[in-house]
């Protein structure tokens, strides 16, 4: 499982060098404007320019096809309603301005490194001290849910193996019930364990 | 900040993951595979119903900022910030008020939430809200009238359906086997602490 490396793609081009927070305000203008480009033409235009950005970057084929192949499915089911209802033109519209944010979106996640985002993300969470809550806090639990998800994955292991054992396999209430207990008792032992160490203050 | 102490941190980030576990969950297809049905969303209520409101809705919002920053914790691996530039984006982020909702239903029946309390608020929270937020986007997205995106929704029901009403029994046996999973009896200050 490569869950905890997410899907950057190490490069060095100007979009790998840009700015964490500079790439996300772009993005958001970048979505935005492709709700509002009127014509076939113009969103052409804007598929060279995805194209482009693409290839600058030099992710790969593959990893571009990954970011847009989950929405292809949705795609290719509402091209054929919009068709029916609008026409083509409506129809490669809408369906190429989905494809388009998708795939813009996907390239900031490529060429982003988790570890900046991250950072970014808790730089973003500082004002929310006003309102009361500690952002070192939030930092912990961000890093404390990484954490956790191997550890409940093993969990999640562990009483599968049991369900097997005990041949109640096809049961899903057999598994979530002891399950759900166990990631509590785990989570009230990391709570023990996090006021021992003087969060409490 | 009194409903922030180090244990709901830890119960928080705990049902975080164990919400992006569940996405790992092989879930059933329905219709050839367009509709992928996953425990994510059993998920989402569980976290309501034992977490209550606000820190059910708290490790939903982790798990969201999780995904955002590009960590593929959703079912099937999907993450990075695409998933919500697309049109089932009003879904997922109405898994926020859905488990804020499906909570504040949960803890209002005290030290022994019923069965049917239980059922209600995943039906209330976990489906109605998500679907609130959920069907407009689509529409927008899609370029649908309200009625042709809740008609395209349509396919998500049974499962959903189904996954309620496992919530609830889930979540009836573990308060059973572990009280401290009552949101209520949870939030009772423990001896030691000033109140």
């Amino acid at each position: 499982m490569n869950a905890l490396t997410g899907a950057y793609v190490p490069g060095d081009s100007f979009l790998h060098r840009m700015p964490t927070g500079a790439k996300l305000a772009v993005l958001a203008v970048c979505c935005t404007g492709l709700i509002l480009l009127p014509s076939v033409w113009a969103m052409a235009g804007a598929a060279v320019v995805v194209v482009l950005l693409y290839a600058v970057a030099r992710v790969g084929a593959a990893a571009a096809w990954a970011q847009v192949r989950p929405v292809l499915w949705f795609v290719a089911a509402l091209f054929v309603i919009q068709l029916v209802l609008a026409g083509p033109s409506a129809a490669v519209l809408v369906t190429s301005r989905i494809v388009l944010a998708v795939a813009l979106a996907g390239l900031v996640t490529l060429t982003t490194r988790t570890s900046a985002m991250m950072a970014t993300l808790e730089r973003a969470l500082r004002p929310a001290r006003r309102v009361g809550l500690d952002p070192f806090r939030l930092s912990l639990l961000l890093s404390l849910t990484i954490r956790s998800i191997p550890v409940i994955a093993a969990l999640a292991t562990r009483v599968r193996e049991a369900q097997r054992a005990r041949g109640v396999e096809w049961s899903m209430r057999a598994f979530a019930v002891p399950l759900v207990v166990g990631a509590l008792r785990h989570a009230d032992a990391l709570g023990e364990a996090l006021s021992a160490r003087g969060l409490d203050d | 900040m009194k409903w922030f102490s180090p244990a709901d941190v830890a119960r928080v980030a705990v049902f975080a993951a164990l919400i992006a576990v569940l996405g790992l969950v092989p879930g059933v297809s329905l219709f050839g595979g367009l509709v992928p049905v996953t425990a994510q969303t059993l998920g989402v209520m569980l976290a309501g119903l034992i977490l209550g409101s606000r820190r059910g809705a708290l490790a939903v919002l982790v798990l969201l900022a999780l995904v955002a920053v590009g960590l593929p914790l959703l079912a099937g691996g999907r993450g990075g910030l695409g998933v919500f530039t697309q049109p089932s984006a009003g879904f997922l982020i109405g898994w926020l008020p859905g488990a804020f909702v499906t909570g504040w239903i949960a803890e209002r029946g005290g030290r022994s939430p019923s069965m049917v309390r239980l059922l209600v608020a995943c039906l209330v929270g976990g489906m109605g809200v998500i679907y609130l937020c959920g069907i407009p986007v689509y529409a927008i997205f899609g370029d649908l009238t309200l009625g042709g995106a809740a008609l395209f929704t349509l396919t998500f029901v049974p499962g959903d359906l189904a996954k309620a009403v496992l919530a609830s029994w889930i979540a009836r046996g573990v308060q059973r086997a572990y009280p401290g999973a009552i949101p209520t009896v949870h939030k009772r200050p423990r001896s030691g602490e000033e109140g």
